[in-house]
């Protein structure tokens, strides 16, 4: 375990730069701000590149590069900028410094290379050095720099603390998305085989088994078993549950960060109970339990071939579309790349909700549909029967989550929801949600115990705006669309002492849900007793 | 101090009037630089945008900031969240024209152990009256390209000169765009964190701009340089009979070298932005990437762990836990 400084300690933050040039790549590495190098069995299952097992932390040159990494990483530089338009975010950056204080890194360290754009340059400064004819021609003076050892260890620590949230992004007056940056870098990096532990463990699971925790089959019933028994504790209800049903209307893919972790299993036991008031004919699959795909931060291709199993699996069991859980990154890759990926999805029909008959038709294409979507739609048709009251213990606030906020844009569907299942619901500062919304500090594959010092202060500015609402408005849970988000907060709220709780809005919907023949209830999904107004 | 500096100018100005005939060095600086500068300006920056423009972009990447289009009784945010070709017009169009995300930008403070973000406009400010004096100011120079002078470039010099105080009449975008680029200049150096990420080429280019500016800005209102040969000159050049009139001043060569040098980096340079915010794909792609299908022209094949496969290893689990 990596031991932090207090939060006392880390709140005290000099934003002033040091006098060292950000050119001079020498960086020292300080524990629990970068993950370990991936194990070998990981490296082999996904047959990546260099296999080896190799430490971070030792001098670079004791990595295991190939004698020819320099020539490898150029090559692959050359192959990325063609195949991206979006490589002419190397090209046009005129450093105006409007993104300089909004990367939640930055604003939790100080540290200068965590400005949006310098973390930019230090990858833009290689590639004028071998790709621009300033950069040829004046070297330095142009902001080139050669790539060198110390660079790459200098890229490995700094990209691997990027959570590719595109906060940055919505800032810049071209849109430059330090996300297509962080991305190009990891594959760059992977090219000579640098990819981390926490990436490439979950993804070699994912890709084997099929989900992150590398839960076989026999353990996910025994899980799922485990969900129906909880809900019945609570409710009295043996809810029903589909797994692998060939026929079935719809598919779901759940993050499986839902099933096998807390808080998250609570949103989990709210999902099934929907599916049960409703009777829907709906399944879950042992092939493909993973909406989640942690292959996303390390390269499109890993993420590629976690994604297919979605729609392999689809076809296979003959469903008419899918239904995608609560989860971040999930939602950026089935909004903006699954049907690019692994499409078309001609086997699939137009997502319409069996409940309601309403064509959800902005996925017309992609076939899936985001949970919330789907349950708001049955809301504002009055399908559900509520009881907000059984929500009363929260004083809920929303986090958005960087993803479904600056990939989607999925805004006011939870926030409807979260409004008709609880009485108490406050937002946080208005700078630091919607579009504006700041990373939980754990997004993108940050997300390791021995990456907690990035963590904590990555989700700073996250913590600081929920204090606002605990202090202003008593806020005492923080609900979020997305698995990530859910293991993270708990574990920032903790360490920012903040005595709030952590929960998707499916829980807060199980809540209130009021289910034909359920027993009274007296307990909340976490087995809380209830406590009404005016208790 | 300052009478020296006049009589230095002075000096100058005569130099320039001592040309006589048509000298190899008016012919180098009025004739052969201009050319060579729109050549190289022309070549690189179609060979820049062309480059940029023959990339595919394989993926459907806006960055959305605002409500998405999803159930008819949700309002979506058109331009925010654009679905429609109309709504990525209208994006572009806040983006170029207003500098819309410029517009969002919060400063970050920290209030003893709180950090706040509070709107701030400067950047916006100064950005905007920058680019679009410039934009005046290169309009109002379309009267030494051409005859008679179009009634829109009049137009626009009435506008532009709306506050008659002095003779000649003063025109606001030539003083806006000195005090912006000033502003611009000034941050650089004074914020700790713009003098960190600075390059030399940033600080290059507004010290050109500066000097091209206040060239302009004196040749107008204080030396004055003889239009009508200017006008000549530029004729000349645009009809490819180059002949340079006698008796330029040199402050006018200082300027006119200074657009060549300006012109001739472009294409080399950040200026590229220009161009490319026209082609950045997190602003100008439709976000309706699940209603219609977004192709990747290079999209190729991935080795996937297939249904086969797994089932191959995980069938006696399967059967053990009585799944199908």
């Amino acid at each position: 375990m990596v031991v932090i400084p207090e939060s006392e300690e880390l709140i005290k933050i000099d934003y002033k730069p040091p006098k060292k040039k950000w050119m001079d790549p020498k960086v020292d590495y300080k524990r629990g701000s970068y993950s370990y190098g991936a194990k070998l069995k990981d490296q082999k299952t996904l047959d990546l590149p260099n296999k080896r097992e190799w430490t971070p932390s030792n001098p670079v040159e004791e990595w295991g590069l190939p004698e020819n990494w320099k020539e490898i990483i150029l090559k692959k530089m050359e192959e990325l900028k063609n195949r991206y338009r979006s490589s002419l975010y190397l090209d046009i950056c005129v450093r105006c410094g409007a993104c300089a204080d909004k990367c939640h890194y930055f604003i939790g360290s100080g540290d200068p290379k965590n400005m949006p754009v310098v973390r930019a340059e230090l990858l833009r400064s290689v590639y004028r050095r071998y790709f621009t004819k300033a950069g040829k021609l004046f070297g330095e003076l142009a902001g080139a720099r050669e790539l060198t050892l110390d660079v790459v260890k200098e890229w490995f620590y700094y990209f691997y603390q990027c959570s590719e949230c595109r906060r940055c992004s919505v800032f810049c007056p071209y849109g430059i998305d330090t996300c297509e940056v962080t991305f190009w870098a990891r594959e760059l990096l992977d090219s000579v085989g640098i990819s981390t532990y926490f990436i490439m463990e979950p993804a070699a699971n994912c890709y084997r088994v099929g989900n992150h925790l590398g839960l076989p089959p026999d353990g996910f019933k025994n899980t799922m078993d485990m969900a129906i028994d909880d809900i019945k504790a609570v409710t009295g209800i043996e809810v029903e549950l589909a797994i692998n049903k060939k026929g079935a209307e719809i598919l779901f893919i759940p993050p499986s960060g839902d099933y096998f972790a807390t808080p998250h299993w609570f949103t989990f036991m709210g999902y099934l109970m929907l599916f049960d008031y409703l009777d829907l004919d709906i399944t879950l699959s042992t092939y493909a339990t993973e909406g989640g795909n942690f292959g996303f931060f390390h390269t499109p291709d890993t993420a590629k071939r976690l994604n297919a199993k979605i729609y392999a699996e689809a076809k296979r069991l003959g469903v008419k579309w899918i239904l995608g859980g609560e989860c971040g990154h999930m939602w950026r890759l089935v909004n903006q790349y699954m049907d690019t990926w692994n499409g078309p999805a001609d086997f699939l029909e137009e997502p319409v909700s069996p409940i309601t008959g309403t064509k959800f038709e902005n996925a017309k294409a992609t076939k899936m549909v985001h949970i919330c979507e789907f349950t708001a739609d049955l809301i504002k048709n009055n399908k559900l029967k509520l009881d907000p009251s059984r929500n009363d213990q929260w004083k809920v606030t929303f986090h958005d989550s960087c993803n479904t906020s600056r990939a989607m844009g999925i805004f006011e569907e939870p926030r409807y929801i979260i409004n008709n299942v609880c009485n108490y619901f406050y937002e946080m500062p208005e700078n630091t949600i919607r579009e504006k919304t700041f990373c939980c500090g754990s997004g993108a594959g940050i997300l390791a115990d021995e990456m907690m010092e990035v963590r904590m202060r990555g989700g700073m500015p996250r913590a600081m705006a929920v204090k606002y609402v605990h202090e202003k408005h008593g806020a005492n849970l923080l609900s979020c669309i997305c698995a990530i988000d859910r293991a993270a907060l708990p574990a920032l709220m903790s360490y920012w002492k903040l005595p709030v709780d952590v929960s998707g809005v499916h829980e807060l919907l199980g809540n209130a849900l009021v289910m034909e023949g359920e027993k009274e209830r007296t307990t909340d999904l976490r087995l809380n007793p209830l406590k009404r107004r005016g208790e | 101090m300052a009478s020296e500096i006049k009589r230095f100018i002075y000096d100058l100005l005569k130099l320039g009037k001592r040309g006589g005939s048509m000298s190899m060095l008016t012919y180098f600086f009025g004739v052969i630089v201009p050319y060579a500068a729109i050549a190289i300006f022309i070549a690189g920056f179609f060979h820049r945008v062309l480059t940029w423009a023959s990339r595919p972009a394989p993926y459907k990447i806006p960055v959305t900031c605002g409500q998405q289009k999803s159930l008819p009784w949700i309002k979506p945010n058109y331009f925010e969240n654009p679905y429609t070709n109309f709504g990525v017009i209208g994006r572009m169009l806040g983006e170029v024209c207003l500098f819309r995300s410029l517009f969002r930008n919060l400063k970050l403070e920290l209030v003893g152990d709180r950090p706040l973000y509070r709107g701030t406009k400067f950047l916006w400010l100064g950005a905007l009256a920058f680019h679009w004096s410039l934009f005046f100011v290169l309009f109002r120079h379309l009267r030494f390209f051409t005859e008679p002078t179009p009634s829109i470039v009049l137009l626009v010099e009435r506008v532009d000169g709306i506050i008659q105080v002095m003779v000649p009449t003063l025109y606001l975008s030539g003083i806006v765009i000195v005090i912006a680029l000033s502003y611009l200049f000034i941050r650089r150096l004074i914020f700790p964190n713009m003098r960190y990420i600075s390059l030399l080429s940033d600080y290059f280019v507004l010290i050109l701009l500066l000097g091209i500016t206040s060239a302009g800005v004196l040749m107008r209102y204080f030396y004055k340089t003889d239009v009508v040969k200017v006008k000549e000159l530029m004729g000349s050049l645009i009809s490819f009979h180059p002949v340079v009139p006698e008796g330029l001043s040199l402050l006018f060569y200082i300027h006119f070298f200074l657009v060549c040098v300006l012109v001739a980096y472009f294409p080399f340079s950040k200026l590229v932005h220009m161009a490319g915010i026209f082609l950045s794909p997190t602003r100008n792609l439709k976000s309706n990437s699940r209603a219609r299908r977004w192709v990747n022209p290079w999209n190729y094949p991935v080795k996937l762990h297939t249904y086969e496969e797994w089932y191959e290893e995980n069938k006696e689990r399967l059967k053990r836990a009585g799944l199908p």
